[in-house]
This record gives C-alpha cells, structure tokens and sequence, in this order.
C-alpha cells in the first residue's frame, strides 16, 4: 500500500510538474505569436485570452464582411454627440482645412498630415458594418486610407507591437494590434456614404476598424502613436481590449 | 470510467437489496457497493456518472451567468429588428418593454438604468467558453460511451402515439413520476434534453457567432444563413426565451419528482432505491 501510494505521488507530481511547464511553455509561445491579449489578467483573463486567440489565429487572412450598395442603411445612427470646446469649433468652422494629424512614436519619420495629405493616398471604399457593442448597427459606405499605407510611408520601426490613436475629445483613445492596424480594411476615414464623414460620425476623421465592434471605430481622430507597450490606457475598464467579439 | 453498466442498476436487484440480506448477489460492477458502505449500498443506486453530475453543474453555472450577463446587455438596447442592420432610427421588430441603460432610447420611461455592459460583456464570453468546452467534453463523452444512444435516444415503442400522450397527460395532470423514473428517463425527458443539448445550444453558440464581425469575416457563409447580425441577435434572444422556459420547467419538475432525491442523485450520483409501487 505505502509503495503503491508513493508511485502515485510521484506520478501524480510529475503529472503536474508536466501540466503545469506544458501550461508554461504555451504561454510563451502565445506570446511570442500575438496570441495574449493585454486584458489577459483578472477574472476575466481567461475569455478575454481564449477569444483574443481563436480570433487572431482564425481570422489572420480575413475580411469584414462588404455590401452591396443597397445594403446601405437609410438612416445611420450617429451615436453620442460632437465636441462642443472651442477648438474643435474653430476648426469645424474652418471646414476643418487645418485639421491635422501626427505620427509619432515607433516610426523612421515622424509626421504631421493634413486631411489634403491623407487624400493624395490611394483611397479605398468599403460598405460595412459598423455594429455598437449595445446592439444596433448601420450599413455605410466609408472611404478612407488605409492606415497600413499612411504608416509604412512613416516608417515603421521593427518594435512596434501597437497603435494608440487619440481622439481630440480629452482621455479618449484606442488601440489595435499591428495585425489589425496593417489590416487592409482599417481606413483612416473621412468620407461617408460619397460625401465627407459627418461630424455626427466622427468627422472629419475616424478610424474604422471594420472586424471589431463599434468602440474600436474611435471618432475625431489627431494623433496616431506607434509603440511596444499599452500603459497609457486607462486602468480598470472592464471592457475587453479586443472586441472581434 | 464504467461506461454503460454504470447506468443500468437492475432495479430489482437494487430493490431486493433494500430488504434483506440478499446484498452479496449484487456485488457485481453494476453497482459496485463498496463493502465499508453496505448500508449506504443497500439504500441507494447509481443513478448519473461523474462526467454527466460535473459538466450538469457547470453547464448550470455558466447559464445563469449567460442569462444573467445577457440581460444586462440587452437592457442597454431591447430593441430588436430582422435582417442585417437595425437601429433606433430604424422600424423595430419589437421592443420588450422595459426600461433601457442608455438614454438615447424611447422606451417610455423616465429613468435610465446604469449601465453595466462592461463586466456584463467580459462574463459573458467568458462563461460561453466555459460553456462551450464543458459542452464538447460532454458530447464527446457522450458520443464514446454510448451515454446518448442508451440513455436520452427515445426507443421506437416510445415514440408511438400512444405512448407519448400517456406520459403527456401525466405531465399536464402534474402526477408525480413512477418509481422507474427514478433511474431512467421518460420519453418527453429524453426528446426535451435531445432538444436542448442538440438544438437549442448549437443554435445560441451559432447565433451568437453570427454576431461577431470577426468570426463573420472568418466565415461568412456559414454566419449569414440567419439573414443577417441583427436576425442572429432576435433569435438569439428567442433561443434565450426557450432555455429560460426549459430550466423553469426543469426546476418545476425536479419538485415534483421529489427535490431532495434528484438533487442528491445529481450531486452525490446515487439515488434512494425506491420500491416498485404495485
């Protein structure tokens, strides 16, 4: 009985030894592919992680669904409202011919584009989705370039893991992997529906970020940011980074 | 794992075994009384295996959670439409008439309630992956031991007319179960659990995806036979309805078969050896 109860213990504890380095060497090599989510931790660290890698590994060549023109929706919902300070005013008023926007952090050259600079691009125009974590949803046209373009033209150095982009409304940001930032459905949009993007909508400038939730699709858009690490997003959100779903 | 014979006590040994002494012939792996518990052996029979007792109970868990989760989502919208897109400005299918989370809605009331979709969100999907892995090892257990055809696939005679509007109107009148039912399932038992675990789960997984952006792009003609997001999200919710209904008819019938024995057959994996009523 005392050796049987030995093996077992040696067993049991190799058996866990084995689990628990397996466990270990997984996580490492999620990390090492883009596989861990920065919301990998608290009680809700296992979903967060669990979806953040089917989605990345699944969906690594994908693209948001696209529409036919008469899909698009007669009455796209503008939700929230614009900033009212003066400085989004003035440039509103201006027809927002001085709206501009910097790139910075993990790139060769450092820039600061006009809505005339990111228009000599290559534009592209897709009908998607954009679908509120709420609940409702528009179909719209949206034309703009893609961010991939505007930061390989930056430079992109061989660190960078992310892109925070601002909005002009204070402590308001967003960020995205590279894989969804070099993704070519990410625009830098500032048309909707063939006209400019309303303000209602983000304008004059919004990232769409079509294959996630509408959160994701930060409006008013100023400052784009290339970096290795999230620490500037503020702590305590509960809702999940990535929002594929 | 004892596979089937696990399931299948002979009753009347296990009837027999209450009695008397005749407790040896039975010591055989069907119910394998454990010779330190005789008295317990001779009180009680088999009834479900660890896997079904462990997977029941987190499955249990994580659906309060979902439903839990998934009401205080939709209070933030609980407007539903059919099709692809669907908004407030948009003609709704219907509405439930409840207050919402938002303000930007019309629902009739003057009061908003807080919003709670952060953490509602990320126990949501965190419960539908626990959810859906207890579910696969369920149905693969299932499936290799031969729990499904044995125990929830009705027989032909059951399925007759006959049959299943004796036990129908037995159900309607509120009788409580025969003493066979004590170790098996009636006919109505196994098409309503065939349905939940093989229709109305596949199809709230399925819906569910089907309102991801990201797994639609993975696969979008296996997400849009539903007609679109917003046709998943109604029938998600109606999916919903169905489930809600089955664990309080569910719960209802425990009741009535007798609480504290089903409960403990659920939880310990035996139940009391009732004697056959004559």
């Amino acid at each position: 009985m005392n050796t049987l109860s030995r093996r077992k213990l040696i067993t049991a504890g190799l058996a866990a030894t084995a689990g628990v380095s397996g466990l270990a060497v997984a996580a490492r090599m999620a990390d090492r592919h883009g596989l861990i989510p920065p919301d990998c931790g608290g009680i809700y660290g296992l979903g967060h992680t669990l979806t953040y890698a089917s989605h990345r590994i699944l969906t690594a060549n994908s693209l948001a669904r696209e529409f036919p023109r008469s899909e698009i929706s007669k009455t796209p919902y503008a939700n929230g409202k614009p900033p009212k300070d003066a400085e989004f005013k003035h440039l509103e008023a201006g027809g927002f011919a001085d709206w501009r926007i910097a790139i910075e952090g993990l790139v060769a050259r450092p820039a600061s584009l006009s809505l005339a600079d990111l228009k000599a691009h290559s534009s592209r125009s897709q009908i998607t989705q954009l679908a509120c974590e709420e609940g409702w949803s528009f179909i719209a046209e949206w034309t703009g370039v893609p961010l991939a373009e505007v930061l390989n033209a930056a430079g992109i150095l061989p660190q960078a893991r992310y892109v925070l982009y601002y909005s002009i409304q204070r402590n308001w940001l967003g960020s995205v992997d590279m894989a969804d930032a070099m993704h070519p459905q990410t625009l830098l949009t500032y048309g909707m529906n063939g006209g400019e993007l309303p303000v209602g909508h983000g304008g004059p400038l919004r990232l769409r970020v079509p294959r996630q939730l509408g959160y994701k699709s930060v409006k008013f858009i100023n400052r784009l940011k290339v970096t290795d690490n999230l620490d500037e997003l503020p702590k305590g959100k509960s809702y999940s980074w990535y929002a594929g779903i | 794992m004892q596979g089937e014979s696990y399931y299948s006590p002979n009753p009347a040994a296990a009837t027999s075994a209450t009695g008397n002494d005749t407790i040896h012939s039975m010591a055989d792996s069907a119910v394998h009384p454990s010779l330190s518990s005789v008295v317990q052996a001779a009180a009680t029979t088999p009834r479900h295996s660890a896997v079904v007792r462990v997977t029941h109970w987190l499955t249990a868990l994580c659906f309060l959670a979902l439903l839990v989760s998934g009401i205080e989502i939709v209070i933030s919208h609980p407007r539903f439409y059919w099709g692809e897109a669907g908004n407030v400005l948009t003609p709704s299918l219907f509405n439930l008439p409840i207050p919402a989370s938002r303000a930007s809605l019309p629902t009739g009331y003057s009061f908003v309630l807080p919003d709670q979709n952060g953490w509602s969100r990320s126990l949501h999907f965190e419960a539908a992956w626990i959810a859906v892995l207890t579910g696969l090892l369920y149905v693969a257990w299932g499936l290799l031991t031969g729990h499904f055809r044995n125990q929830l696939f009705p027989s032909g005679s059951d399925l007759r007319w006959v049959s299943l509007s004796r036990i129908l109107a037995g159900h309607l009148r509120l009788k409580p179960p025969g003493a066979e039912e004590a170790w098996s399932y009636n006919v109505l038992q196994r098409l309503t659990y065939l349905c939940v675990i093989f229709v109305l789960f596949p199809l709230m997984i399925w819906t569910g995806l089907a309102m991801s952006p990201a797994v639609v792009s993975a696969f979008p003609g296996a997400m849009t036979v539903f007609g679109g997001q917003q046709s998943a999200r109604t029938l998600h919710f109606f999916d919903t309805a169905l489930l809600a209904l089955f664990l309080i008819v569910h719960i209802g019938m425990v009741c009535l078969a007798g609480f504290r024995n089903r409960m403990r057959a659920m939880i310990t994996g035996r139940a009391e050896a009732q004697k056959e009523h004559s």
